[in-house]
């Protein structure tokens, strides 16, 4: 039997949680999703943020697919559900871009936010050498989050060049938040921030001992934990229908999806951090439930904040030169163990697939397709159901 | 441009055209707008299996197999070349006949054959439910991962001076294709091998298209040894009914499981119906229940080319000169895709034909 929701809400990071409060003012029959164990999604991790009252929350919930239009298959901590809604936002964030390059498979190499979810999920990190590196103000964040913890954080290496990142930084003035917290990481971390850096190459005997940077030096370190900016989680709203170009959701100004009653607010509809996405969480929650007033007069905070993203893309877009650090015998798709050179000869994604497996494995190309979209510039299409690996017997609808 | 022969449709079909074109001395241009082999040959099994459903299919098929088996020797790695076998599975008494019927029939036309009663087809297959009465084992049927198939295919037409063209047919005039970029090319031969899509180019022709859903499972090594189908299978397959699911379970060689099979007559979107993918998921687990904790990592669906006597089209278009058609060819297009370009060659070249060829004339249907 499907559970009933006027409104159901996938994903409970900064813009999940906003429209969850603003649906929740006009409606009793708010669902919030999401697949963590606790809600924040992936910028609020830990911080033991609270959905709003009067939302029914579901943790460790995976959305499936649809099973019928208005009506969701997923699996709750193991159990297979069926959700039925009227009106769906789709909050679904976004995920690290994590860029090949020789040696990058080599265990301890890994996501910038990987590591962090690790650290926090209980790794020892006291006392180990850790670099990381990658573009965006997420570095900064995760080193001093890192740090905190005792990491001895030997480098920062941003790879977008100096001047950029100094008109970046002076332009924050205008976002005094984003000021203050710029200079909180900053005091920390000033000593360890490199600009126009980058990993060539990570070396070690079956597990991490040395990166070579791009200024030609070595530096010995247990753990790379790198991330070369985000990219939106648009699954989702591909398997539903919603048109999607360029990666992003499109919406209207009530952040209204292409197809009927669906709604989506955050990442998904364009990289622009948590500010942006509570303003856009907080519309589509007015927006679904009929509150075309209170959506509306959060028009002109959505237009303010939408500066920052925008100043951050030019800032922080990725140089030329990371294209040029695989060899052909670099692994591109970990799943299938695709190498570089199988890659070169396709001219799509979907001929690479095909003809290599790349994209083919249990990640369904989420790490390796935004790779392979930066290196080769053929983007995945599209998106195969069930959205996570789901058991024979839940797909086939057993005792629902 | 000119060529001997224009092959419009590059999917197993019309690159074993190709193939086969290219052998007997013609010159080959290909028209492929997409991806090599991105249909139906995608969307398949990659199932090479000898069929007795007519004296027809059964020709076909064991001519095509043979073809398959003498090509494996030169296949890359990619292809996935598995001479894992066919399992048809008997439920009961009456199915149990039938595996005797069959049994007599392929030994009958030289076809290694066994049938496994209860405990053997247990002992064979130990993830099989019990209580079923048996199964005839074909040993000489296979696997292979058919767009990889079709890009070598193509590769050898093209060692033979073959052209691979990518571009879209958007209509067939008399000796001459026309493209979507303007350009035409001259040829005496227009083999049309579309799949479903050749009803875009002709829309007289009998072709439907039959969708069909599949999934794949994350890697089980040694779950499963051979191909499993279920007798009811043909039934599913040969029949004509709107909606039908089947038991088909195959092992790929990456430890892999392929989960089918499903048909649907007039339903011309690509996306999954997840009821109906769950109907064919149940059907799969009441053969193998273990199937159930098995974790799958995808679905698809794609579209099977289906005439009205199940048999496809294979010969020169009535009425149309120079036109050849190539479709039609079901559920068994991958098996049944060397001997089609081997009939197809043979007929532009004058040879004689290893096997009668007016079986799959389409001159067969009324016009």
């Amino acid at each position: 039997m499907p559970a009933n929701f006027e409104v159901v809400i996938v994903g409970a990071g900064p813009a999940g949680l906003a429209a969850a409060s603003a649906a929740v003012e006009r409606s009793r029959r708010v669902l919030l999703i999401d697949d963590n164990p606790a809600p924040g999604g992936q910028i609020w991790r830990g911080e033991g943020r609270q959905p709003p009252r009067g939302v029914e929350t579901w943790l460790e919930t995976q959305v499936l697919g649809p099973l019928r239009p208005g009506l969701l298959m997923a699996d709750r901590a193991g159990v297979p559900a069926q959700i039925s809604y009227e009106k769906l936002i789709l909050a679904t964030g976004a995920r690290e871009r994590f860029l090949p390059f020789p040696g990058w498979t080599l265990p301890s190499v890994m996501g910038a936010g990987g590591l962090q979810a690790l650290v926090k999920g209980g790794l020892a990190i006291e006392g180990k050498r850790v670099v990381v590196a990658g573009t965006g103000p997420l570095l900064l964040a995760v080193a001093a989050y890192l740090a905190k913890r005792n990491a001895r954080i030997l480098l920062v290496a941003e790879q977008a060049p100096r001047q950029r990142v100094l008109r970046f930084t002076a332009n924050l003035w205008r976002q005094p938040a984003k000021l203050a917290q710029a200079f909180s990481m900053g005091r920390y971390l000033a000593l360890k921030y490199r600009t126009g850096l980058w990993p060539v190459s990570a070396h070690g005997n079956g597990k991490l001992e040395e990166i070579l940077l791009s200024n030609s030096r070595r530096l010995a370190c247990d753990y790379l934990s790198c991330g070369f900016g985000l990219v939106p989680n648009s699954e989702l709203a591909a398997l539903l229908g919603c048109r999607i170009a360029t990666g992003e959701v499109l919406v209207d100004e009530f952040q209204r999806t292409t197809r009927e009653r669906i709604w989506c607010a955050g990442e998904p509809t364009g990289i622009g951090g948590a500010e942006l996405s509570i303003i856009e969480g907080r519309i589509a929650g007015y927006a679904a439930t009929g509150d075309r007033h209170s959506a509306t007069s959060l028009f002109t905070a959505r237009m303010r904040a939408s500066r920052f993203p925008r100043e951050m893309d030019s800032a922080f877009s990725l140089r030329p030169e990371l294209r040029r650090l695989v060899h052909p015998g670099t692994i591109i798709c970990r799943c299938e163990d695709v190498r570089f050179s199988q890659l070169t000869s396709h001219t799509t994604w979907r001929a690479m697939k095909l003809h290599t497996r790349c994209g083919m494995g249990p990640c369904q190309g989420r790490v390796c397709g935004p790779a392979v979209e930066f290196l080769l510039g053929c983007a995945p299409e599209g998106a195969r159901p069930p959205l996570y690996p789901a058991t024979v017997s839940q797909l086939a609808l057993d005792r629902q | 441009m000119t060529a001997d022969a224009v092959v419009i449709g590059a999917g197993i079909v019309g690159a074993a055209c190709a193939d086969a074109l290219s052998t007997v001395g013609l010159r080959v241009a290909v028209v492929e707008s997409r991806v090599i082999g991105g249909g139906a040959t995608a969307a398949g099994m990659g199932h090479i299996v000898v069929m007795d459903d007519s004296e027809a299919q059964f020709a076909l098929t064991h001519y095509s197999q043979q073809l398959w088996r003498t090509l494996s020797p030169e296949m890359p790695a990619e292809l996935e070349w598995d001479p894992s076998g066919t399992l048809w599975v008997a439920a009961d008494e009456e199915e149990m006949q039938a595996v005797a019927h069959k049994h007599a029939y392929y030994v009958a036309r030289g076809v290694n054959v066994e049938v496994l009663d209860a405990a053997q087809l247990a002992d064979a297959e130990p993830n099989l439910r019990r209580g079923l009465h048996g199964a005839l084992l074909i040993p000489g049927d296979s696997v292979v991962y058919a767009p990889c198939a079709a890009a070598w295919l193509l590769a050898r037409a093209q060692l033979r001076r073959a052209s691979l063209l990518a571009d879209r047919v958007i209509s067939i005039g008399r000796h001459s294709v026309h493209l979507t970029t303007g350009d035409r090319i001259e040829s005496p031969n227009i083999i049309l091998a579309s799949g479903a899509w050749a009803r875009e180019l002709l829309p007289a022709i009998p072709v439907r298209p039959r969708k069909g859903h599949l999934a794949i499972t994350a890697r089980y090594p040694g779950f499963l040894r051979r191909q499993l189908v279920e007798l009811g299978y043909l039934k599913s397959a040969h029949g004509h009914d709107t909606e039908s699911v089947a038991f088909n379970l195959q092992p790929r060689t990456t430890g892999q499981l392929l989960i089918g099979s499903s048909r649907q007559y007039d339903v011309t979107h690509t996306s999954i119906d997840a009821p109906f993918l769950a109907r064919m998921l149940r059907r799969a687990i009441h053969f193998m229940p273990a199937l159930e904790h098995l974790r799958v990592i995808r679905a698809w669906t794609g579209f099977r080319a289906a005439t009205p006597d199940s048999l496809p089209l294979i010969g020169p278009a009535p009425g149309r000169e120079g036109l050849w058609l190539a479709t039609g060819h079901e559920g068994l297009g991958i098996t049944t895709s060397l001997a089609t370009g081997r009939l197809i060659a043979d007929a532009i070249a004058g040879r004689t034909p290893a096997i009668p060829p007016e079986p799959y004339l389409p001159a067969r249907f009324p016009q």
